[in-house]
């Protein structure tokens, strides 16, 4: 018996050529990468190294002084970055103003270093809306809650950029607890596949709320998950701001330039709790927390440049006094800011009003104005 | 109607160069249903796109492309496939208007091959409009007519506002006599059609189950009944003057849908009615649904969606006189 086999015309489509790039070269070096008190440290402009410590000065005042606004009740909860103020705002330096800045819910600082209004930095804490500035402003997508979900919005922005022919790039932020969500791994693959131009930032701080990393990831370092997407990994100091910088700024431009994502882990520490409705003592050990303020950025990078030569006495305080100000009027206008109309909780919902929210929104003005004609006449 | 689709679909690429489709096998493939077939050709793979396979991954880019000025217009390629977005819908593209003051807007259409009705295998026939009604922010609508599929796909994608765009997968294969010039003008998201006139009873329905509340208008006609047939058109928002309209033209009420009936659409329907017409209602208003199941085998899916059968015993019940055993067993 014989069997007649039909030919069949398979047509295959040409491949996409995948980049031709050395699978070692995505690897990031085993140790973390440091410019302060290293060769490295030589020959980097003066003005951005003041510019850096001015930021940084300014950035743990303001963690301490919006900490303590959580403390008085005037604020519904602070996510604290002291200890995270390089990295901070290295990303926000590291970009130039037709990029954006994806912040997550902690990165308030790097938002405002960006150029965003404390007092509107602080609304979605405050309580007073969801979101307090414009995103357009200063090029910074709102602080978002649910954890790597604004991944691959950098990327979709990044690439809309591309489309559009604009040399935006997309630096976008995440913890260490975030990596271990699917959006961050989506967003990540859909960069590479794309050749985005996106800079992913993992601040890892160690700590996802009372989970340690390494009940978080079995891998190495959370960089080397970059080489399985097949973009470049980095691993660097996250306290050291001039490194960040320096990463981020070539990441960003390798961006720019047509040279795809980078994903970049700054390794650093959460001095503070989760927020300031934590209690830390539960996980970890106040000894641990000890030894990482000895590595305080703040203090490294005013060490480093006194060396350097770069700072004197006079430079600290004029910063310390400037950074005073800044939560003077920080506190000042936060303390007056006006209570939300109930009436914008129907304005946005939608575009069009549909006819259901326009009922909604008459009987709540009724409510209102019988409110307010019973207090009138007390 | 899915040449009808591949219509509107294919001028709006044509007149906005903002609109950019993206999901899964669009491309080259021209999507499983073949509703973005020849786009890519036409337009190339920047506008239609086929996208890795993540559907959070997909919507969740199509938020930072629209927040970057342009229109997408995802596909995701089986209703039940769309659940790993749900985080970015509910999470982000339902409520960053909201969030930020109208400062971003999210002009995204998601397209969705909805409802059972074509044999398919498990997670390929659910009706999910349930959970996106539920999400404020969002447009929901489906189309049963070819004009519909037409008319509501341009509107979806013209809208300043994220609109799910349900496609009912049985009506995919249904011939139209159709052609871009014939369809009559695009009505905006929001309003019912009356299909039908008819005095004693008002059938109320939306997408694939419109052809069966036709063919059982159609054999009412033996029992003495003439039904009005209501197709909603669109879910979110609400037509409730047309809606009202009909039932108190009849004082008898069905709801027909395909999706669970417990807590489904057709119970905020019912509740909505009654709000506004109790006193015009002869009898209560009643739902043909689907079974409270998950989605059945295809050879048992027939017992599921709502038949002829179904719908006539339920305009049946609704002739009760007040003090009859019918009525008591109602």
């Amino acid at each position: 018996m014989t069997t007649t086999v039909e030919k069949v015309d398979v047509t295959v489509s040409t491949p996409v050529q995948p980049p031709q790039i050395d699978p070692a070269a995505l690897l990031p070096e085993r140790e973390p990468f440091q410019v302060l008190g290293t060769a490295r440290a030589g020959g980097i402009d003066d003005e951005l190294l003041r510019t850096l410590y001015w930021d940084v000065v300014r950035g743990r005042r303001y963690n301490l002084q919006a900490t303590a606004l959580a403390k008085q009740g005037r604020l519904a909860v602070y996510p604290s970055t002291t200890g995270q103020e390089a990295c901070e705002v290295a990303a926000a330096r590291a970009l130039s103003p037709q990029d954006w800045l994806f912040p997550t819910y902690r990165d308030t600082l790097a938002a405002i270093v960006r150029g965003v209004d404390p007092v509107e930095a602080l609304a979605v804490m405050r309580g007073d809306w969801h979101h307090g500035y414009d995103p357009y402003a200063h090029r910074v997508a709102p602080l978002t809650t649910p954890l790597a979900t604004q991944l691959p919005h950098a990327v979709g922005l990044a690439r809309a950029a591309r489309l559009k022919g604009e040399d935006t790039v997309a630096l976008a932020m995440v913890g260490d607890g975030g990596t271990s969500e699917g959006d961050f791994y989506e967003a990540v693959n859909f960069a590479a596949v794309l050749q985005a131009p996106v800079v992913f930032l993992v601040q890892n701080n160690r700590f996802a709320i009372s989970v340690p990393l390494a009940k978080q990831s079995a891998a190495l370092a959370l960089a080397d998950k970059a080489v399985g997407f097949g973009l470049p990994g980095r691993l660097v100091d996250g306290n050291d701001v001039v490194a960040v910088h320096q990463v981020l700024a070539e990441a960003v431009e390798r961006a720019r330039h047509g040279g795809g994502p980078t994903l970049v882990e700054a390794m650093t520490y959460r001095i503070d709790p989760h927020t300031n409705s934590d209690d830390d003592s539960r996980y970890r050990d106040p000894s641990e927390v000890e030894r990482w303020r000895g590595h305080d950025p703040v203090l490294v990078l005013e060490r480093s440049l006194r060396d350097m030569g770069v700072l004197d006495d006079a430079d600290v305080e004029g910063a310390a006094r400037s950074a005073d100000d800044f939560a003077a009027d920080l506190r000042e206008r936060h303390d007056h800011q006006p209570s939300p109309d109930p009436m914008t909780l129907f304005s946005h919902v939608f575009a069009n009003k549909t006819p259901q929210l326009s009922e909604q929104e008459a009987m709540v003005r009724a409510e209102l104005q019988a409110q307010a004609e019973e207090d009138s006449q007390l | 109607m899915a040449q009808v689709l591949n219509a509107a679909l294919r001028d709006a690429l044509r007149e906005d160069p903002a609109v950019h489709i993206m999901g899964e096998d669009v491309g080259t493939l021209g999507g499983v249903f073949r509703i973005t077939d020849g786009l890519a050709a036409e337009f190339g793979s920047d506008r239609c796109a086929d996208t890795p396979l993540a559907e959070a991954g997909i919507l969740g880019t199509a938020v930072g492309m629209a927040m970057n000025g342009l229109r997408p217009v995802v596909e995701m390629q089986f209703d039940s496939f769309a659940y790993p977005a749900f985080e970015q819908l509910v999470s982000h593209v339902a409520r960053m208007r909201n969030r930020t003051k109208g400062r971003i807007q999210l002009p995204i259409t998601i397209r969705i091959p909805y409802g059972g009705g074509i044999g398919a295998v498990e997670h390929h026939s659910d009706s999910s409009e349930g959970y996106y009604m539920h999400t404020p922010g969002l447009h929901v609508v489906c189309p049963a007519t070819h004009a519909d599929a037409y008319g509501l796909l341009r509107a979806s994608i013209a809208s300043d506002d994220p609109v799910i765009f349900l496609e009912p997968k049985r009506l995919y294969w249904s011939k139209a006599q159709w052609s871009p010039q014939s369809i009559p003008e695009v009505d905006p998201i929001g309003t019912a059609a009356v299909r039908r006139h008819g005095t004693s009873a008002t059938l109320i329905t939306y997408g694939p189950s419109l052809q069966v509340c036709m063919e059982a208008a159609d054999e009412a006609i033996k029992e003495g009944w003439q039904l009005e047939v209501l197709d909603l058109r669109s879910l979110v928002p609400f037509d409730d003057e047309t809606v009202s309209a009909a039932v108190r033209r009849t004082g008898r009420a069905v709801v027909v849908h395909e999706s669970a009936g417990f807590a489904g659409p057709g119970a905020e329907i019912a509740a909505r009615i009654t709000e506004r017409c109790f006193h015009h209602l002869e009898a209560p208003i009643l739902r043909v649904a689907g079974l409270d199941i998950p989605y059945p085998p295809p050879m048992l899916e027939s017992h599921h969606l709502p038949s002829v059968d179904r719908i006539l015993d339920a305009v049946a019940r609704l002739q009760w006189e007040p003090g009859t055993s019918d009525g008591e067993s109602c």
